[in-house]
């Protein structure tokens, strides 16, 4: 008897052979992302400033995830020269080392916002959340005047911390003991601000050298 | 063993609970074709959000494709896999009991997504986006179902398990595999938390999930369906064993790997992608297989074709997902990729698997049951005909709309001028796209009229009302 004849006999055997199948992908391709060091570059000293959102940033980055904004703006920039041109330096893994969850996007309705901190003014962020086409006509967006009415509750900002944390991000005891007080009273509009205006301005990229050996 | 002594009466089938599977994969075919249509309107319209945060476009998104692949396909999957496991096992499903807490479980699962989305709860991993409390309900239920199916597989009163039914095993293994790995996450509150993982792992995490959600959820599953229906709708034994042997385990096998042709060109290390982007190539081979096997079943009876418009449905679908999985593996191409990456035509792809395959043959499938389950000639046939070219125009006009707009994206954004500079602004490829996302739309509306016209149909065939070609016939 053949094995497949085995197998179509046998129900836990067929279903053990299964899971035994599509098991190998996933433990080739993904598994060795967690040991392999050259999966997140290595910044030396004068590049690196990457670190942990702030509270305030990290909230504006909760109400990113709430709105769906990954559904039509990437925050991933490719090695090409357009896209240099238009968002500035590809990205780096090291870059959303600390983003629970990633928010790389796979569709770009809008343009990617890897790179827009720092781009505009903290002025121009808000106009252009509260009414997109008052600054770019040709705009789709929709609007989110309602961000400037929601207070963001800060009784659960610590929580939060902590349970970033406990996933690995290397917030201290000072940035739990002050993170009520840093965001209360702020609305998520500024939070979102807050978060939209670090986005890719932690490394300080060396001209000409190549991140991706 | 004389198997006709074998087969239980049609009473002993426990059938009930796929009566209502089936049903309520129609009603939620109606509901996440409604809420796609209406996203659509609003990329061509944007005053459409009316700056209202329950029903934006990023809150109602998630709720479109959820509605599509977990309730609408779900539900399919569920109908068929209960229908299937006992007509080809000839004998009652392990535990009805169990079936009908699948039922409410899955419906009451749908119901919170429903409420949770519109209020911004999500944890903001494409097709993942349901609460980890949901997403606990969802474990539970999905190895209910699993248990129930194999309990009645292991119960059989044939010797070999049919083919149908390893599609469907290796559709429950992998899912449970890739739900539990993938939604792994810390609680903050009842509907906040984050996920273990972040940045590159995350995203070669999600998207090994994003993509088996294909693969196994829409694909080994909806074989599974094809593999029951074809046949029996065509009256003829499937093609080739050998195939469905050779294409079973070439798939359960290769379509793991594909998650990285996501991630080509992005942090993600490079032979990561490389490596997702050789074996997708690799897949069209198997995926034709499966095409291939079940098209060639009609081999000597293409004349049913003709009048027999559930095995349109049929057959069509799986024109749809031939090609379908002849454009996958091109747009995993590193070059292809390059272009239409972050593009429609990634949208427009999806499309042709989900309104081409996955609901076509799904239609095709629910069709034939509804007539066997209730014991009823369908309603109106020339009512199935028209809902089958409805479908298959509002498919088509999808697929090309997003086409267009796709490849035109691509080009626009890295059109370079003499000097280096870019020709375009990105504000100027969003005004290029607007003829085609009311295009996209119109096809998206005609897909969800043809399936409220299906509804009709199935209501009137079950509440027995006079067929109205053979009321014409009389007078």
């Amino acid at each position: 008897m053949s094995l497949q004849e085995k197998l179509e006999k046998n129900v836990w055997a067929l279903m053990l052979m299964t899971a035994m199948v599509v098991s190998v992908g996933g433990i080739v391709e993904i598994v060795p992302l967690f040991y392999l060091e050259n999966t997140i570059e290595k910044l030396n000293k004068e590049e690196d400033g990457i670190r942990p959102y702030t509270a305030l940033e990290q909230e504006g980055r909760d109400v990113y995830v709430r709105e769906g904004c990954y559904l039509c703006h990437s925050q991933m920039i490719r090695p090409f020269r357009d896209e240099k041109e238009r968002y500035g330096h590809y990205s780096l893994a090291a870059e959303s080392k600390y983003d629970h969850p990633f928010q790389w996007g796979s569709k770009r309705t809008g343009p990617d916002v890897a790179r827009v901190g720092g781009k505009y003014s903290d002025e121009w962020q808000i106009q252009h959340l509260k009414a997109p086409r008052s600054l770019v006509p040709e705009s789709v967006m929709p609007g989110y005047p309602f961000l400037e009415e929601y207070i963001i509750d800060h009784t659960l900002t610590e929580k939060k911390l902590r349970a970033l944390a406990m996933v690995g991000v290397p917030y201290t005891e000072a940035d739990f003991a002050g993170a009520a007080a840093s965001v209360k009273g702020k609305t998520e509009m500024e939070a979102i601000v807050a978060y939209l205006q670090v986005l890719g301005t932690m490394v300080n990229f060396q001209e000409g050298k190549d991140y991706r050996e | 063993m004389d198997v006709s002594v074998a087969i239980p009466d049609e009473q002993e089938y426990s059938f009930t609970v796929v009566k209502w599977f089936s049903i309520s994969a129609v009603l939620y075919l109606i509901v996440g074709a409604l809420v796609g249509d209406f996203i659509a309107w609003e990329l061509a319209y944007p005053e459409l959000n009316f700056d209202n945060p329950y029903i934006s476009f990023g809150r109602l998104r998630p709720l479109h494709t959820n509605a599509v692949i977990f309730a609408f396909g779900g539900s399919t999957l569920m109908a068929t896999a209960y229908y299937i496991v006992q007509r080809t096992c000839h004998v009652r499903l392990w535990s009805t009991k169990l079936a009908w807490f699948t039922f409410w479980g899955w419906t009451a699962i749908i119901v919170s997504a429903v409420v949770t989305f519109p209020l911004g709860l999500t944890q903001g991993k494409e097709y993942a986006e349901l609460i980890w409390p949901i997403d606990i309900a969802i474990a539970v239920v999905w190895l209910a179902f699993t248990f129930n199916f194999v309990m009645t597989i292991a119960n059989r009163r044939v010797s070999h398990i049919y083919v149908a039914n390893w599609f469907f095993l290796s559709m429950m293994v992998m899912i449970t595999y890739l739900h539990v790995v993938n939604s792994l996450a810390v609680p903050v509150t009842l509907t906040h938390s984050y996920s273990i993982y972040s940045g590159v792992h995350d995203a070669m995490i999600q998207w090994w999930w994003g993509h088996n959600a294909v693969g196994f959820f829409l694909t080994a599953g909806f074989l599974g369906i094809m593999y029951y229906f074809v046949p029996k709708q065509a009256n003829r034994p499937i093609f080739s064993y050998r195939l469905s042997v050779l294409h079973f385990w070439a798939l359960s096998f290769g379509y793991v790997w594909l998650g990285a042709h996501h991630l080509q060109y992005t942090a993600l290390p490079d032979w990561t992608g490389s490596l997702g982007a050789a074996v997708s190539m690799a897949m069209i081979i198997p995926s034709w297989g499966g095409a291939i096997n079940g098209v060639m079943t009609l081999s000597g009876a293409w004349n049913k074709l003709r009048d027999d418009y559930v095995l349109r449905f049929l057959v069509v679908s799986l024109a749809f997902y031939a090609m379908s999985t002849f454009e996958g593996p091109v747009m995993s191409i590193k070059t292809v990729n390059a272009l239409s990456h972050y593009t429609d035509w990634t949208i427009g792809h999806v499309h042709s698997g989900a309104l081409g395959w996955v609901a076509m043959v799904s239609i095709g499938a629910i069709y034939h049951m509804v007539t066997k389950l209730w014991g009823k000639d369908i309603y109106s046939v020339s009512m199935v005909n028209t809902h089958f070219w409805i479908h298959t125009i509002g498919t088509i006009i999808y697929i090309c709309a997003l086409w267009v707009s796709g490849i035109m994206q691509g080009l626009m954004w890295r059109a370079t001028d003499e000097y280096g500079n870019l020709v375009y602004t990105f504000a100027e490829s969003v005004v290029a796209m607007h003829p085609y996302y009311v295009l996209r739309a119109i096809g998206g509306f005609l897909v969800m009229l043809g399936a409220i016209l299906m509804l009709y149909n199935i209501i009137k065939t079950i509440s027995g009302a006079k067929q109205p070609e053979a009321a014409a016939a009389k007078v």
